[in-house]
């Protein structure tokens, strides 16, 4: 569409611009971690001295290790429920099944503050210490909505009389379940559970709220440290900055890299 | 098939106690004065008449007004972009979305954050400011920084949708369009833009509805005394310790954000099906 040569120079002007305005802050933080002095406005020198406070500092960790196994875990259980749930709703009658979709996008719809002082106050009010357990169960409640919505449409396009007539050869539900139907939605599974990890790494409303007794995940830390000036932050967010590029761009570019490798052996094939 | 349908009741049980119960806590604390035990719950509308004192409802205006200009803002750089992206070659295009993603990939906090150090008084902002000779200004811990926090966390909710839209066109009706004696502009017009309606509707859920409940961009960039309805709600929970009163605000935000989603899937939804009739 974009055919003449100003379009395409203005249109090119403006991606760059773009890109400057989103990656310009995630670049100027990277540099200033390797600030000598405190300020992360005047560059005084290399170092790598708030690398070095960072792996020294044993809070940091602490919040790394919360982050990753409140993560781990609650990945794990909400695409089990969810999976399970899915199927369960697949198979239900219409009334159910609108009654419970509809709640279900009641934790996706909410604001998470909403979300947040709900789980609170209900943890108080239950007496449940705050902590490691309430901000596990907090975090299942906001990932399994994902992974249904992720899983219903590949249900959706299954033909049920496969199970069915795994059933009829004498195959268990849970055997047809696990042999038969989950292999089929396989993928919607997958991008639900990576949903729900990726949003369970990166909330801080919700944990900030129903957490306690000195669990922290890395946003909560993040948000206590930036209250004053810290280049230990710029540390910290460098590292994660660089795994996660790394990992996104590994991801993107190793199957390409591949179909590459592929194709060139085909077509060397050929040439013989 | 029916054996299946039990594997609904654990997760029935789950949402019954951590989604429904909550919102149900919310409305009970809403709704009751404060410090009262739950056998002697007394109903009280004192929580909604106190939040129509001026300063919050200015807090109120002020969110609302804060997330409008955000969304409009993203809506004017978003969707350019995704016009951009959905028209570059096919190579190029998966590299621009990837790009787009990456910066969301990371902890909002840290990126939020990382614009303290662009826009504080002797940050780089000012620094090219006074380099090239012109008058440095303030930025930080004003609606300014407030709003470039948002634009910046939330346009790639706006260009996603938008491209997303985009990218579903048929090419053929644009060639069409092109056929019958149109010009680009008139194209843009009567052809691609209407299309691509749904993909702004849901930027513009996408972008409003987090850009009007936040409390960590008001926070950071606009300072401790900066106050949206977000930072409101946790100001009452966190260091005032009012629930009752920040339950009220949190129902009200809830109850005006569920309506205007709904008022807004609705209006998408005529569009398309009045689109459907005509064709």
């Amino acid at each position: 569409m974009i055919k003449n040569k100003t379009g395409k120079f203005i249109s090119n002007v403006y991606l760059i611009a773009m890109l400057i305005f989103m990656y310009l802050p995630i670049i100027y933080m990277c540099v200033f971690s390797f600030n000598s002095s405190r300020s992360l406005t005047r560059w005084t020198g290399f170092s790598t001295q708030w690398y070095e406070r960072l792996f020294s500092d044993y809070t940091i960790g602490e919040a790394v290790y919360y982050t990753v196994l409140v993560a781990l875990l609650a990945t794990i259980f909400s695409t089990i429920i969810g999976t399970i749930t899915a199927i369960g709703l697949s198979k239900s009658r219409y009334v159910i099944r609108e009654i419970i979709t509809n709640i279900n996008d009641l934790p996706m719809m909410n604001p998470d503050i909403v979300t947040a002082i709900g789980m609170m106050l209900l943890f108080a009010s239950l007496g449940l210490e705050k902590g490691f357990m309430t901000m596990l169960i907090a975090h299942i409640t906001f990932c399994t909505p994902y992974v249904i919505l992720n899983v219903m449409p590949k249900l959706r396009g299954l033909d049920p009389n496969i199970a069915e007539a795994a059933m009829d050869l004498g195959a268990t539900p849970f055997q047809a379940l696990i042999q038969v139907i989950v292999p089929q939605i396989a993928p919607g599974i997958m991008s639900g559970a990576l949903i729900a990890f990726t949003m369970s790494i990166d909330d801080f409303v919700i944990s900030y709220f129903v957490t306690g007794n000195g669990v922290k995940n890395i946003s909560i830390l993040v948000y206590s440290m930036s209250k004053r000036l810290n280049p230990t932050i710029n540390a910290l967010s460098t590292i994660m900055v660089s795994i996660v590029t790394i990992v996104l761009v590994l991801i993107n570019v190793v199957p390409v890299i591949n179909a590459k490798m592929k194709n060139k052996k085909i077509s060397e094939e050929g040439n013989y | 098939m029916k054996t299946f349908r039990k594997l609904v009741y654990p997760y029935c049980v789950w949402l019954g106690i951590f989604v429904v119960v909550p919102m149900l806590m919310i409305m009970i604390y809403a709704f009751s004065q404060a410090g009262n035990d739950v056998t002697t719950l007394s109903f009280t509308f004192n929580n909604f008449a106190k939040f129509f004192d001026p300063v919050f409802i200015n807090v109120f205006w002020k969110s609302i007004k804060i997330a409008l200009i955000t969304t409009i803002l993203c809506i004017l750089l978003g969707y350019p972009l995704a016009f951009i992206i959905a028209n570059s070659n096919e190579k190029f295009r998966a590299t621009l979305i990837l790009l787009m993603t990456i910066p969301q990939w990371i902890n909002m906090l840290i990126r939020t954050y990382s614009w303290i150090g662009i826009l504080s008084e002797v940050g780089l902002l000012n620094n090219i400011l006074s380099f090239l000779g012109l008058p440095t200004v303030s930025l930080l811990y004003t609606d300014f920084s407030v709003i470039i926090g948002m634009v910046y966390n939330f346009l790639p909710y706006m260009v996603l949708p938008i491209y997303t839209s985009l990218n579903k066109l048929d090419p053929n009706l644009i060639n069409a369009s092109y056929d019958l004696g149109a010009n680009r502009v008139k194209t843009f017009q009567k052809v691609i833009f209407p299309l691509s309606i749904p993909g702004v509707m849901s930027g513009i859920i996408m972008v409003f509805l987090p850009a009007v409940s936040s409390f960590v961009i008001p926070k950071l960039l606009g300072g401790g005394q900066y106050m949206l309805i977000g930072s409101l709600i946790e100001n009452q929970f966190i260091t005032v310790g009012e629930w009752n009163f920040g339950s009220a605000i949190s129902l009200i935000m809830a109850i005006i954000i569920l309506i205007s989603m709904y008022v807004l899937k609705k209006f998408d939804k005529d569009i398309t099906e009045e689109r459907g009739s005509k064709a």
